[in-house]
């Protein structure tokens, strides 16, 4: 197990060098999309108009998180930056790596088979953030750099926000097809079958 | 009359604001033990991160997490006391002030247009059990519960032949299925008997019970001791991605039942347990019991 501090955006060669079990902390940029980001982003993708995604997504950070923000004069803050269930992204989340590139995925609860698949092949890495610990993920927070999409709603829309130490974060799904979180579970049905068995 | 309602309301929004920003401190010491047995580094890092999530929402007044939970409460209300019918629009009022006021998350969705209300109302909500008793004072357990860890919650309609196996097993198979979903470590409350809908209320009643009081029933206490070991013995861990620690306690309630059902209802409460406890007697003034 290794400890890192990376700056985004990070090169598929720092990628490659994280391990299921690493703990991560971020700094630099960090991009939010959930549901509606992905849907837009991929259908824009899939028209060839990637050019009207308003920022560059290669070897950035997605946070999957639908941050509280509120506007204080002429500045969005953000008062809650929690991580959101990624689960609801997995039918898309290879495809969206694929198509722009993204080095790290940031969420909660974890992915699965396709994920990881297309996280071996294109460079990419799931960062688990402690689910609920909205807090601290706040006041990592240094500034709201930029909001696009805000048609979408705050929650949805794409959020670019500067973090300093932003974690810690548990690499659990790392590019060389290893999924902790998988892994945990698999080991936890067969110990639940022989708990059941003697009960 | 009218001072009765508004010490009673104002009293409402202090729970909901201490529960806010706070976990109970048998939840806290739980925590904090479940940091200091760990080895299991990934493990020991996510009980850091609660640990000092915790320690910030407290002074910052930040979100103790960005989902603020769906307003519950639990009443006894004295069979005296000065006001009953029109408790429910006082705490509709106390539920619309505290989500302006702390801010919440405004969490009441239309299940048919999917349009939020706004402000945390709507049609049965805040989600409210009332109870009569004797007496004169109004018992309130108020409860932020999340969407993530409700979500994780289940009905097992046993056969009754399966008896007390079948309910450990159903434990444990509710907690195979949460895995990381409910951000444990969770608290689980199992409600066995009654009927289908009663074992859901009771399995969640069952979670406000403290964590280091164990079941009066001193066979229930041991069956929970029991069920607490084994499911932790599954090595889940927190958040699910390993390590000793997934739940915190297990609490059992029950009811009797009819001959030819086992209803077993089981809640699972995330770490970000944000309850609290208060009486008030009948002039309105309100002792707050929990958080300490
Ligand atoms: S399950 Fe609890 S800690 Fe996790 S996101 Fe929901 S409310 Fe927050």
């Amino acid at each position: 197990m290794a400890e890192y501090r990376l700056r985004t955006p990070v090169s598929e060669e720092d990628v490659r060098k994280l391990k299921v079990g690493d703990i991560v902390y971020l700094d630099g940029i960090i991009i939010t999309g959930r549901d509606q980001v992905h849907r837009r982003a991929l259908e824009l993708a899939a028209k060839g108009e990637k050019d009207k995604i308003p920022v560059n997504l290669e070897g950035m950070a997605l946070y999957h998180c639908g941050p509280i923000v509120k506007k204080v004069g002429d500045e969005w803050k953000i008062f809650g930056f929690g991580p959101t269930t990624s689960a609801r992204m997995e039918s898309v989340e290879a495809d969206f790596i694929r198509e722009f590139r993204v080095r790290l995925i940031i969420g909660k609860g974890g992915m699965f088979e396709k994920t990881t698949q297309g996280m071996k092949e294109y460079g990419a890495a799931y960062l688990a953030y402690p689910g609920g610990t909205s807090a601290v993920a706040t006041s990592a927070v240094k500034r709201v750099v930029d909001v696009h999409w805000l048609d979408l709603g705050t929650p949805e829309a794409m959020w670019v926000v500067e973090v300093e130490n932003f974690g810690p974060t548990m690499v659990a799904i790392d590019s060389h097809g290893n999924n902790l979180y998988t892994d945990v579970l698999s080991r936890a049905k067969k110990v639940a079958e022989e708990i059941k068995a003697k009960f | 009359m009218s001072d009765l309602r508004e010490s009673i309301k104002s009293g409402i929004v202090t729970m909901m604001r201490e529960a806010a920003f706070n976990v109970p401190r048998d939840v806290r010491e739980a925590l904090q033990r479940a940091y200091e047995i760990e080895d299991n580094p990934v493990a020991k890092a996510n009980l850091e991160a609660i640990l000092r999530n915790i320690e910030v929402s407290g002074k910052t007044k930040l979100p103790m997490c960005q989902d603020t939970g769906t307003p519950t409460f639990f009443i006894e209300l004295g069979e005296d006391f000065p006001l009953k019918s029109e408790l429910r629009s006082l705490i509709e009022d106390a539920v619309r002030t505290a989500t302006t006021e702390i801010p919440l998350r405004p969490n009441a969705v239309d299940p048919w247009t999917y349009k939020n209300s706004g402000d945390n109302t709507g049609r049965y909500v805040p989600i409210i059990h009332l109870e009569l008793v004797p007496g004169s004072e109004m018992k309130v357990i108020y409860l932020a519960k999340g969407g993530g860890s409700e979500n994780t919650s289940k009905l097992y309609m046993l056969s009754p032949v399966l008896g007390l196996k079948g309910i450990k097993k159903a434990v444990i198979d509710a907690m195979v299925d949460a895995g990381p979903k409910p951000c444990p470590p969770i608290v689980v409350g199992v409600g066995v008997g009654g009927s289908a809908d009663m074992a859901l209320k009771l399995a969640k009643k069952a979670t406000f019970r403290r964590l280091d009081e164990p079941n009066p029933d001193p066979k229930l206490a041991e069956i929970e001791q029991e069920l607490l070991e084994k499911i932790n013995s599954l090595g889940l861990g927190p958040m699910g991605l390993g390590g000793k620690t997934y739940a915190l306690g297990v609490k059992i309630e029950w009811a009797h039942k009819h001959p030819a059902s086992l209803p077993v209802g089981i809640n699972t409460q995330c770490w970000a347990f944000r309850r609290s406890e208060a009486v008030f007697d009948s002039d309105g003034n309100m002792k707050l019991l929990v958080p300490p």
